[in-house]
C-alpha cells in the first residue's frame, strides 16, 4: 500500500526554507561560546526574510520547523535545551507579529530583529529561572544576555536588511527583462 | 535607489535597546548586592555566610539557639528565643549593610558586600 501526501507549492517553500534554517541552527551548535546560551542566532536571518517576503504564517512554521527538526538532528529533543529554544522561538515569534505592524517608512529589518532577539532572551531567561535554576544569582547575568541580543539583533537586522535590499534590486533589473 | 538598511525608527529601537541593558548593567551588577552574611554572638563573629549557597546555620546565645537561614542570595533569621522576636519579623535581607539584632540573645546578623555603604554618618 502506499500513502501519498497532497504537497502544494507552499509546503515545499516552508521545507525549503526551514531546512536552510536548520542548516544555519546546526552551523551555529558547532560554534564555541564563551557562555552557554549566547549564541549569534542566525536562523533568525531566515525567519525575518520569510516574515518579509512570505507573511507571519509562513515564518511561524518555518521557526517552529527549525526548532523541531534542529533539536532532533542535534539529539536534544524534549530535553532543556529544546524547551528553551522552543520558548525563545514562540516568544520572538508573538512578538513579530506585533511589532510587524509599525510603519514601515519608518521601522525595518533591523527593529524586527531587535525586538525578536530581546524577546528570545527574555524567554529564555523566564525558564531558566521558573523552571531549571530557581536562584537570583541568575539575573546576575542577564545584562550580559541582553547586551549580547542588542548585538546579535542588530547584526541579524542589518544581514537581513542587506538581503532584502539585493533581492529588491535583482528583481527590479529583471522585471523589465520579463516585460520585454 | 540608495540601500538604506537602517531606517529613522530603527536608530530609536537601538538606542532603547541601549538604554535596557545599561539599565540592567546599572541595576544588576552595582556594588551594593550583598554577597556575605556575618553572624555575630555575644559581639564574636561566629559565622561568615556566602549568599550564593542555600543554607541554614545555628547560633548560640545566652537564651539558647537562633536560627540563620539564607535562600536565594537573602538571608534571615528565622528562628529564635528572643521574647519580642523583632529580628525574626525583621524577615529577609537582601541588601548591604542590612542588619537583623537579637536581643536579648545577643545575635546578630548583618549583610556585607564589596561596597561598604553608611549607617550614619556624624561629625
Amino acid at each position: 500500500m502506499q500513502i501519498t501526501i497532497q504537497t502544494t507549492a507552499e509546503d515545499h517553500r516552508i521545507a525549503r526554507l526551514a531546512a536552510f534554517a536548520i542548516g544555519l541552527s546546526l552551523l551555529e551548535a558547532a560554534i564555541p561560546s564563551p557562555l552557554p546560551g549566547i549564541k549569534p542566532g542566525l536562523a533568525n536571518i531566515v525567519t525575518l526574510l520569510v516574515l518579509a517576503r512570505f507573511g507571519l504564517r509562513a515564518a511561524i512554521w518555518v521557526s517552529l520547523l527549525r526548532v523541531v527538526a534542529g533539536s532532533l538532528i542535534l539529539g536534544t529533543f524534549l530535553s532543556p535545551s529544546f524547551v528553551l529554544s522552543f520558548s525563545g522561538a514562540a516568544l520572538s515569534l508573538a512578538t513579530l507579529a506585533l511589532a510587524r505592524h509599525l510603519p514601515e517608512k519608518w521601522f525595518g529589518p533591523v527593529s524586527l530583529s531587535i525586538f525578536a532577539a530581546f524577546a528570545h532572551i527574555a524567554a529564555q531567561m523566564a525558564v531558566v529561572y521558573l523552571w531549571l535554576i530557581p536562584h537570583a544569582g541568575i539575573l546576575y547575568l542577564a545584562p550580559v544576555f541582553a547586551a549580547a541580543a542588542l548585538l546579535f539583533g542588530t547584526v541579524n537586522g542589518l544581514i537581513t536588511a542587506g538581503l532584502l535590499a539585493e533581492k529588491q534590486k535583482t528583481d527590479s533589473v529583471r522585471a523589465p527583462a520579463l516585460q520585454s | 535607489m540608495p540601500l538604506r538598511l537602517i531606517k529613522p525608527g530603527d536608530w530609536l529601537v537601538l538606542l532603547g535597546g541601549m538604554v535596557v541593558t545599561a539599565w540592567l548593567f546599572a541595576t544588576l551588577w552595582q556594588g551594593n548586592a550583598a554577597d556575605k552574611a556575618v553572624v555575630r554572638s555575644g559581639g564574636k563573629i561566629v559565622a561568615e555566610l556566602s549568599l550564593a549557597e542555600n543554607h541554614t546555620f545555628t547560633a548560640q546565645g545566652p537564651l539558647g539557639a537562633s536560627r540563620i537561614e539564607i535562600h536565594n542570595r537573602r538571608a534571615r533569621v528565622a528562628a529564635d528565643p528572643s521574647p519580642r522576636q523583632y529580628c525574626v519579623k525583621q524577615g529577609w535581607l537582601a541588601k548591604t549593610g542590612e542588619a537583623a539584632l537579637c536581643l536579648p540573645n545577643q545575635v546578630s546578623l548583618e549583610l556585607t558586600g564589596a561596597k561598604k555603604l553608611y549607617d550614619s554618618l556624624s561629625y
